[in-house]
């Protein structure tokens, strides 16, 4: 990485890090009475070892007089490395809880880090923004380049986006374990932490604006749209739901500057659009690009794609308030949201059929190769997931689903189905096209993975609408007499058998999130064939058996 | 100044419904517009192509 810097941006990488180790052995100093001491700790250890890695290069030759040449790979390579880190971390703490609430006794250690409570946290914020939002930072940098034909603008900014978004997730799940959280969902880390986003996030901002101001396409394609969607939303709600007053500067507690019935609506608005802009148009940017590509047909209607983008970011910023059904939050707000959630079915379906219909005509690529299976999975997934949410926000229903673990099996649609199974499919495209290999190193491996992400999906969903629902209803049977039927303690002990399919579900998807890694390995580490390269293209069947079914 | 909730519900009626209105009509004429269609078309073909470095 460092050998694509010039001696004057080594440099100032240096001087930068040099200041930021500094920061963090004051914050080490003055807040060593308090938790926020040990993050002063971490900053420093982070610091100085990159200031660690930039020296040991330091003396590297020089890159050549030209860069523009060439795309600007390295960040992007070193974030798909990151995020499969992240998804194994994980979904390897997800693993963990769903094997806590089978039985609770697995924590191994008495300790307050290894509770539940402690747990969970670190497993939303590693698969979130640990693998989703590597993945997305790094499909970022390398869609931005293709589509707008130009490098990316800087060299030493992707590297301080990538990095400092990444000291920004240990910071918060190292905080969770350490009983750091503003008790915020999806917004769990407290304000110094949130301050640091902010300065990388408006630098990724930044970082994507100019590249697309060098772009030498007239047009900018609609999958920019959806990541610079995903950048500026993320920073207007990161910067609001997170607006805080900490105790002192050598204090990690704040108090949050909203209060009561406000303040659920604000980190509802917060809640309900990172799903529309985290875990959905960055993720459908990352789908417009990869998924045409890998089908190699165009998109089956663009103009459905520029309708469904408007109609997505205007309508989902009204949704959130269906997270606050039959609460303290005014009627007609809660009406509001309900209706805006039933309308966003419209563009989403647009974005799923888009995608399908994309793939008419590529049914046997579909049926021969496990990445593009991978996005068609993840598009039938997307339409499945918002059919089910706009259903779930009609109050009536949300009565029954609230609080259950139907809201767990709609989640986890969505984010095994949808996101990751779309991440999966876009980084076994990169991979090759990348590292220039011809294919992964085991397109079986490949296979072997979509039937194991497949298969835990399924079970995970399936074992949650069955909990959720028979919890729902367990909660609203009356008897005779007008009491209530069931204890709450029955509910629990009928969950058991449901908990024990989502575990399993859940340790399939990990497995497969492993047997990713070890292919991605194993394709960096085979030797780079000779002569020009050809892109990976989705491989050809010529098994005669077969033919028929074309 | 308080913000009384019958404002916010007179403003949600009135401009609220016309912005959407609006920007969907807008929407759809930008879409629509015979001239961009050549334009998008290119688009939606141009990701497809092969070369993989930066036009000079
Ligand atoms: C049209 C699109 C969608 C709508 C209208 C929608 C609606 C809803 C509703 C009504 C809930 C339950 C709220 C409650 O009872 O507390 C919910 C929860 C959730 N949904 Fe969706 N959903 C949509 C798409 C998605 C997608 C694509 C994802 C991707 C992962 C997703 C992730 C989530 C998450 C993480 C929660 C849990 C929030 C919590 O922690 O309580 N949703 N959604």
């Amino acid at each position: 990485m460092v050998s694509e810097l010039t001696t004057g941006q080594r440099q100032m990488a240096l001087t930068f890090l040099a200041m930021l180790a500094l920061l963090g052995l004051f914050v080490a100093a003055f807040g060593r009475a308090d938790p926020i001491g040990g993050h002063g700790w971490l900053v420093l250890v982070f610091s100085l070892l990159s200031l660690f890695a930039v020296l040991t290069n330091y003396y590297d030759p020089e890159p050549a007089a030209d860069r523009s040449a060439a795309y600007y790979d390295a960040p992007v390579k070193a974030g798909i490395i990151i995020a499969m880190i992240w998804a194994v971390i994980g979904m390897f703490v997800g693993a963990w809880v769903a094997w806590l609430l089978v039985n609770p006794d697995l924590t191994f250690v008495e300790e307050a880090w290894a509770s539940f409570g402690r747990l969970r946290p670190v497993h939303t914020t590693a698969v979130i923004f640990g693998f989703g939002g590597n993945a997305l930072i790094a499909t970022s940098f390398y869609v931005v380049q293709r589509t707008s034909r130009t490098r990316l603008a800087g060299h030493l900014s992707p590297l301080f986006v990538l990095w400092g978004y990444n000291l920004f997730c240990l910071l918060a799940v190292t905080g969770y374990l350490w009983g750091i959280n503003q008790s915020k969902e999806y917004a769990e880390p407290e304000w110094y932490a949130d301050l640091w986003l902010v300065i990388v996030w408006v630098a990724y901002f930044v970082l994507y604006l100019r590249t697309l101001a060098r772009r030498k396409e007239p047009h900018i394609y609609v999958a920019n749209w959806y990541y610079l969607a995903f950048i500026l939303v993320v920073a207007v709600l990161h910067i609001v739901n997170g607006l805080a007053l900490p105790l002192s500067w050598a204090q990690a507690k704040s108090y949050s500057l909203f209060a009561g019935v406000q303040d659920a609506m604000t980190q509802w608005w917060y809640g309900h659009n990172a799903v529309a802009f985290f875990l959905t148009a960055g993720f459908l940017g990352m789908m417009y690009y990869y998924l045409p590509k890998r089908a190699e047909r165009p998109i089956f209607s663009y103009r459905l794609s520029i309708i469904s983008f408007w109609g997505i970011t205007f309508f989902y910023m009204w949704a959130g308030s269906h997270h606050l059904h039959y609460t303290a939050l005014p009627h007609w707000v809660q009406t509001l949201g309900m209706t805006f959630s039933v309308m966003l079915l419209i563009p989403s379906w647009a974005s799923a059929g888009n995608a399908l219909l994309t793939l008419n005509g590529a049914w046997h690529k579909v049926r021969d190769d496990a990445t593009l299976r991978f996005m068609f999975i993840a598009a039938v997934f997307y339409g499945l997931s918002t059919f089910e949410g706009s259903f779930m926000a009609i109050r009536s229903v949300n009565a029954l689903s609230h609080y259950t673990d139907w809201t767990v099996g709609h989640v986890h649609a969505g984010a095994l189905g949808w996101v990751a199974m779309i991440t999966f499919g876009a980084i076994y495209a990169s991979v090759p096209w990348l590292w220039k290999r011809k294919t992964m190193w085991s397109p079986a491996l490949v296979e072997v993975h979509f039937w194991l992400a497949l298969a835990g999906t399924l079970i995970y969903v399936f074992a949650m609408w069955n909990s959720g629902i028979i919890q729902g209803l367990m909660w609203r049977t009356y008897n005779e007499s007008g009491t209530l039927a069931y204890s709450f303690l029955e509910s629990v002990e009928a969950m058991h058998p449901y908990y024990i399919a989502r575990a399993v579900g859940g340790s399939f998807f990990l497995l497969g999130a492993l047997v990713a890694c070890y292919n991605i390995w194993m394709t960096i580490r085979a030797p780079q064939p000779a002569g020009a390269l050809q892109d990976d293209h989705p491989q050809e069947r010529t098994d005669p058996v077969l033919e028929a079914g074309r | 100044m308080a913000i009384e909730h019958d404002t916010l519900v007179h403003l949600s009626k009135t401009f609220g419904l016309f912005y959407l209105i609006a920007l969907s009509v807008g929407v759809l004429i930008y879409a629509y517009w015979p001239r961009n269609k050549a334009r998008f078309d290119a688009a939606a073909r141009a990701i497809l192509n092969e070369e993989d470095r930066p036009c000079p």
